[in-house]
């Protein structure tokens, strides 16, 4: 019976997700595998939210509106029982919460993962695959030079660098996981992809990891949501999630882009 | 420099007597006129606050509107906006008002003290934090502007002057007077401590301490415990910035083309100690104003505090557990996950004494028939903003959503109601419940602000209040975040929004409606200033007792002054705890702290049974 009890307290929730979709003031359209789980907590959580707005309300209000009796006297009734009760509610939901934040941060992305790196500049984001070798060539900050198309400072000197790919607009292929390495170069980003309900500071001087799989090919926002300076409000970039197949042209497209350039 | 407060009255030439009065009202060490003080340069701050919150929302919604004698905002102009609008609210009007103001005001007669326990550094704090808030004001004036980083001051872009305009001397000067304004703090808690641990007159036990008592007693030890760490992160940021240091900056941080070398240090530190005052001090903002709502509910209901010694205990848990969540501030900062779980669950257990003070105000007033003056509405309003601030509360405190809403602007609307809000109201309330105190000389009793304005202005500000605010749940989200000076994105070729252009630009007809409200919440104000001022010189007098408040404040040696030096008064002790309404009597229907027990024995057995429980 709690059983049908709660899917029936779900339900209106479960509804709401879809009409949320069409609403231009609620949550935008997700795209993520791990976001649906975390839109129907948030709707979930909204919902009581609500519901114990109303119920506070109306009992201040019914209070204050009817006629006048000897003051309450009944300290458990009132008091603790009421507390017993939310200190349930609250426990289940940190419970639920504490599940979907351990199946997203408390392990890594598979070994089979592909790997992006993102590096947040004053006021723009770069992303950078490894190549055919799998393995992300050395930077220095020495060598930063963005002039000279190399912004993120790759050292020429290290093998591993040369078929690595810079791009300005983070392409990823369609239901494949990705894990991305975050770093900052100057001050403290904010990482963020709302539609893949993904949010994570760039900290210079640490990498910090942060997987997830996109499942719907479209454009979405790539935000910052850290106070980084002046050019902060400017600091977007586009996410663009392809079919595989296309994503895979347009990797090696990059690849042979490069080697051309290169002498 | 030290301000000139300790001047002795003697001076080597002597001046001329109004002078010489005039110097010893301003730089006076009597706690009355240093609580005033604090209130004007608290209402000052929240003036300019206040227009500063304006011309953020104005620049949200209309970018090409010209500032007078300015000019067009900039995107750093935006920054600056945010920056010091936080910085003047949080420290200058809810720290200084509630904690500094009226705990000078009001504490000493809450308790039956005749001053506080240390007069002179009791002035001294206010002249630091006048110079705090000088120091920052300037800073609006230096080559550069005003720091650009937000209250928050997170490095590597504070630490590092080349990191954008504002972060150079600007930035000096927001550091030098935070240091000033943690000092004041100190040297004020240290003060107020004292007060409630020595100065308690006679009779008033721990218990039978008004509930605002210890609302400022919890407030003073999370200050203590938090501006002391703020100072020394300050110093260290001061270090990283001038003498070299590497606490918060990494090796090989590279910023607008200077190379950081040497030191390792890490961001993060800065994010812990700051956060380890930073959330205490919305506490601090806080706390004052829960005691009094839960007072001024009880004069109001004529009832008892429903369930007073478990009030002082969540006041107690709100301010323990309060030191020991900062981590929700940084699920999203690069912590440990694991670290992430422990600070939601610290979170959400906060949660609990937070209810049980709801659940208090509302037996309280539960079929009360309470009297609606103007500070009832307020508490009454105070109440209603905690609960609708409250609840978003354990929604961030889990960090899976918090990964969706960090830094949105449902973040900036949950603390603007719960803490900007709800504290605003407190003040409001406590201003309108102690007005006649503010305004008592010796010649003539004190003055009530007027009753029909206050109405007004109570229900133009809730109104407002909510019609600014929840909206920004909605936008929040949608997925705008903060700090962002414009909603638009860049445009791609032909003018084409990009998909973060599409996104924020969505808002923009609900940020339109909050503007339009902000003015209008800003606009009712007014209401306030005209009835503060006229009520100031023409306001009915306040007999001895005008709310039948039990509490000692409302003793009649307060009210007007009586022609006696403050030791030739008679001693007041204290007889039995606060809030002793008999609820079905009409002509004895309360009984204060001070008043010995007069009456047949029958009749007060139920007033003076103290125990609640």
């Amino acid at each position: 019976m709690i059983c049908s009890r709660l899917t029936s307290a779900c339900l209106p929730s479960l509804w709401l997700d879809r009409a949320a979709i069409r609403s231009p003031w609620l949550l935008p359209r997700d795209a993520s595998i791990h976001g649906l789980a975390l839109d129907r907590h948030l709707l979930l959580n909204l919902w009581i939210a609500l519901a114990l707005l109303a119920l506070a309300h109306l009992i201040l209000l019914t209070g204050l509106l009817t006629r006048r009796r000897s003051e309450p006297t009944h300290l458990w009734r009132i008091e603790y029982l009421p507390l017993a009760a939310l200190s349930l509610l609250f426990a289940s939901l940190t419970l639920k919460a504490e599940r979907l934040w351990a199946a997203s941060r408390y392990t890594g992305a598979s070994p089979t993962a592909l790997q992006v790196e993102v590096t947040g500049v004053q006021f723009a984001w770069y992303f950078r695959y490894p190549g055919p070798d799998a393995t992300f060539g050395i930077t220095h900050p020495s060598l930063v030079a963005p002039g000279e198309g190399n912004p993120l400072g790759l050292s020429s000197s290290d093998p591993h660098s040369a078929d690595d790919i810079v791009s300005s607009q983070l392409v990823l292929p369609a239901n494949r996981e990705v894990d991305l390495r975050l770093r900052a170069q100057d001050v403290i980003h904010g990482f963020s992809i709302p539609e893949m309900r993904l949010k994570q500071n760039a900290v210079p001087g640490q990498t910090i990891h942060l997987h997830f799989t996109p499942t719907t090919p479209g454009t979405y926002a790539i935000l910052c949501t850290q106070l980084c300076g002046l050019g902060h409000y400017r600091m977007n970039a586009t996410l663009l999630i392809l079919p595989p197949d296309q994503f895979a042209s347009w990797l090696a497209a990059k690849l042979a882009a490069k080697q051309k350039a290169a002498p | 420099m030290t301000p000139h407060f300790n001047t002795p009255p003697a001076q080597p030439h002597p001046a001329s007597t109004t002078s010489r009065r005039l110097r010893a009202a301003v730089f006076s060490t009597d706690h009355r006129v240093i609580g005033i003080q604090y209130l004007v340069l608290a209402l000052i701050s929240v003036i300019i606050g206040t227009i500063l919150s304006l011309l953020m929302r104005i620049h949200l919604v209309w970018p090409d509107w010209p500032l007078p004698l300015h000019g067009q905002i900039l995107p750093e102009d935006y920054l600056a906006l945010v920056t010091i609008h936080g910085t003047v609210m949080l420290f200058f009007v809810l720290t200084t008002a509630p904690q500094a103001g009226f705990g000078n005001l009001i504490l000493p007669a809450q308790i039956g003290a005749r001053s506080m326990a240390f007069p002179a550094l009791n002035a001294a704090s206010f002249w630091l934090t006048a110079a705090a808030l000088l120091t920052l004001l300037s800073s609006t004036f230096v080559p550069g502007g005003a720091a650009i980083s937000g209250w928050t001051a997170y490095p590597p872009l504070s630490a590092i002057a080349s990191s954008g305009p504002g972060q150079a001397l600007g930035m000096d000067l927001w550091l030098a007077s935070i240091a000033l304004f943690a000092t004041a703090s100190t040297i004020s808690s240290i003060n107020t401590l004292t007060t409630i641990i020595r100065n308690r007159c006679n009779g008033m036990t721990w218990d039978r301490l008004p509930l605002t008592v210890w609302g400022w007693f919890t407030a003073a030890l999370l200050s203590i415990i938090a501006f002391s760490v703020l100072l020394a992160a300050i110093l260290l940021l001061l270090c990283d910035r001038h003498a070299g240091t590497s606490f918060f900056l990494p090796n090989g941080d590279l910023v607008n083309g200077i190379l950081h070398q040497g030191g390792n240090g890490s961001p993060l530190l800065w994010l812990h100690l700051f956060w380890f005052f930073g959330h205490p001090e919305v506490y601090i903002a806080i706390l004052p104003g829960m005691g009094l709502t839960s007072m001024l509910l009880a004069n109001f209901s004529h009832r008892r505090v429903f369930a007073y010694r478990t009030m002082i205990t969540t006041t107690l848990l709100i301010g323990l557990l309060g030191i020991l969540l900062w981590g929700h501030h940084m699920f999203v900062a690069g912590l440990n996950p694991f670290a992430s779980s422990a600070f939601s669950i610290s979170t959400m257990a906060i949660a609990l004494p937070a209810a049980a003070k709801v659940l208090s105000w509302l037996a309280t007033t539960w079929r009360s028939r309470p009297s609606y003056k103007t500070p009832m509405l307020f508490s009454l309003g105070f109440v209603s903003l905690f609960i609708t601030g409250g609840l978003t509360g354990p929604i961030l405190a889990q960090p899976i959503l918090d990964e969706y809403l960090h830094n949105t602007f449902f973040v900036v609307a949950h603390f603007h109601l719960i803490m900007a809000m709800a504290g605003v109201f407190g003040l409001y309330a406590a201003t309108y419940y102690w007005f006649p105190l503010i305004t008592a000389t010796r010649n003539h009793p004190g003055r009530l602000l007027s009753e029909p304005l206050g109405h007004l202005h109570f229900w133009c500000t809730l109104l407002g209040a909510y019609a600014v605010f929840l909206p920004m749940h909605l936008t929040g989200l949608a997925g705008e975040p903060r700090h962002y000076a414009q909603l638009t994105g860049i445009s791609g070729p032909g003018g084409s929004l990009s998909p973060a252009g599409v996104l924020l630009s969505s808002t923009l007809p609900l940020n339109r409606f909050i503007t339009y409200a902000a003015i209008f919440l800003a606009t009712a104000q007014l209401v306030f200033l005209f009835n503060l001022v006229s009520s100031l010189r023409k306001g009915k007098f306040a007999q001895t007792n005008p709310w039948q408040a039990t509490t000692l404040e409302w003793h009649p040696s307060m009210n007007p002054f009586p022609p006696l030096h403050a030791s030739d008064t008679p001693d007041i002790s204290v007889h039995r705890a606060p809030c002793q309404y008999q609820s079905n009597k009409i002509e004895i229907s309360f009984l204060p702290q001070w008043e010995p027990i007069l009456l047949a024995q029958d009749e007060i057995v139920d007033a003076t049974d103290t125990k609640p429980e």
